[in-house]
């Protein structure tokens, strides 16, 4: 029996009023599998990881994510992805304590999930303060904990290394990481680090499809093609 | 799968587990946007000082203003229910600032809790926070200005406070769900919510001139009877309209 896709888009378009944002984006990606997402800026990546995460409605084209037709079916979908963008979708004023118990009652998850997620990202000893006076590294780490709180299938991450430093980086691997065992789709701008944990690359210039081929047999000039 | 639904071991939770996890309760998802919301309220102090300042102020301005020591009966009430009015506005503006800035929005679509809940949290805030400027702002009107006993008026006032507040909550969500995610938001909250609360000033207003006058009369049943019917006419409005305003 044939495998279903983690992630099936067809023709998938998106529009902000007359601007095209994504145009006729077809890709496949199986459960497990990571795919990386590059291009310059204003490529469409951001949009692409929100219509995936049921943030943004499709204009045209098909989207299936884990089994589920979205828009349809975007109620069966969400709970079982998460999303780590540009924007840690925290409260400020709130502890990370506060924000990850919040986000649990959210998932209906209990308070437990939250606190190994803390210990995992060596959080523990600031949970309690308001994120306005942690640094961003630590809102990021914050971020990463929210982001897997409910245990999600599928990883969206939007450049999920931003702001932390090296010690960070290692902490969060495992969760976010291939080790990880997730479907993830990876935004970057470093496209050396992305490549070597992935399995797929996709490539945009101006929303459309300028690259899509195995990891393994993108190499430099390809890159450069899509950054010129 | 009772573990898995309390979190009891979330440790032994696989993502193909996790995906089988009951949506969370109305109840515990409209409990847990509560307390966030009061909590982000307790440590800002954004809307309830802002909106309790301002209707004292107003009573301070009325009172040298109309160059009268007291005012009853309708003028009284015009005087009490327009400045609760312009106050709430202050905070149906904020209502889902914190929510827009600070991702709130996103934060809450990507988890499977049902939207309403979003609504009956928000609605349910702005109603304390209306009764928290309630508890400064008609001592402050009765102190500054009213002519008439305010014990008396009390009980019956109480009543219309409660359905003015209803129906402040109602609309004030609606619009503040639709204001805040345009840019011109500051603008749009007072343009599309004044216009929709005069029923409920005039409704308010009318009720409560027995209340204030010399001698006082009892609660005009018909403007009551106007009030909750406009009240739930918007709440089911709102019930219906706030998913469509959340969705891209």
């Amino acid at each position: 029996m044939a495998t279903l896709a983690a992630v099936e888009l067809r023709g998938l378009t998106r529009r902000y009023g007359e601007r095209v944002a994504l145009a006729e984006v077809t890709v496949a990606l199986e459960p497990g599998q990571t795919l990386a997402v590059l291009g310059p800026n204003g490529a469409g990546k951001t949009t692409l990881l929100r219509l995936l995460a049921t943030l943004l409605r499709p204009h045209a084209g098909v989207a299936r994510v884990l089994g589920h037709a979205l828009p349809e079916e975007s109620w069966a979908v969400r709970g079982r992805i998460g999303l780590l963008g540009h924007e840690p979708l925290l409260y400020r004023e709130l502890s990370a304590r506060e924000n990850l118990a919040f986000h649990a009652a959210l998932h209906g998850v209990g308070a437990g999930a939250a606190e190994r997620l803390l210990a995992a990202v060596g959080m523990e000893r600031r949970a309690d303060e308001p994120l306005r006076t942690l640094s961003r590294g630590m809102v990021q780490r914050v971020a990463v904990c929210r982001a897997l709180l409910h245990n999600p299938e599928l990883l969206l991450l939007d450049e999920p290394r931003a702001n932390l430093d090296p010690a960070a980086s290692e902490l969060v691997e495992p969760l976010l990481g291939r080790s990880s065992g997730r479907t993830r789709v990876i935004v970057s701008h470093d496209p050396a680090g992305v490549l070597a944990e992935a399995d797929l690359v996709l490539g945009l210039v101006r929303g459309r499809v300028a690259l899509l081929a195995p990891a393994a047999e993108v190499d430099g000039a390809a890159l450069r093609e899509l950054y010129r | 799968m009772s573990a898995l639904r309390d979190g009891a071991d979330e440790r032994l939770e696989t993502p193909a587990a996790a995906a089988l996890r009951a949506p969370p309760t109305m109840r515990s998802v409209v409990g847990a946007l509560l307390r966030k919301e009061l909590r982000v309220e307790l440590r800002t102090f954004e809307s309830v000082p802002a909106m309790s300042l301002f209707s004292v102020t107003t009573y301070v301005l009325f009172h040298f203003g109309l160059q009268k020591d007291t005012v009853t009966g309708s003028l009284a009430s015009g005087v009490l229910w327009v400045t609760l009015l312009f106050a709430s506005v202050l905070g149906i503006n904020r209502l889902f600032v914190a929510d827009a800035e600070q991702g709130g929005f996103d934060g809450f679509l990507l988890s499977p809790a049902d939207r309403s809940a979003l609504l009956l949290a928000k609605a349910l805030a702005l109603f304390i926070y209306l009764l928290a400027l309630e508890l400064v702002a008609v001592p402050a009107f009765a102190l500054l200005l009213l002519g008439s006993s305010l014990a008396a008026a009390m009980p019956g006032l109480l009543v219309v406070l409660a359905l003015g507040n209803l129906g402040v909550a109602a609309i004030g969500t609606l619009v503040g769900a639709l204001a805040v995610r345009t840019r011109a938001r500051d603008l749009l909250g007072p343009l599309l919510s004044l216009p929709l609360l005069v029923p409920v000033v005039i409704g308010c207003a009318l009720a409560t001139t027995p209340l204030f006058a010399v001698p006082a009369g009892g609660l005009p049943l018909r403007w009551l009877l106007t009030l909750g019917l406009y009240d739930l006419v918007f709440a089911v409005i709102a019930f219906a309209l706030f998913d469509f305003l959340l969705e891209d």
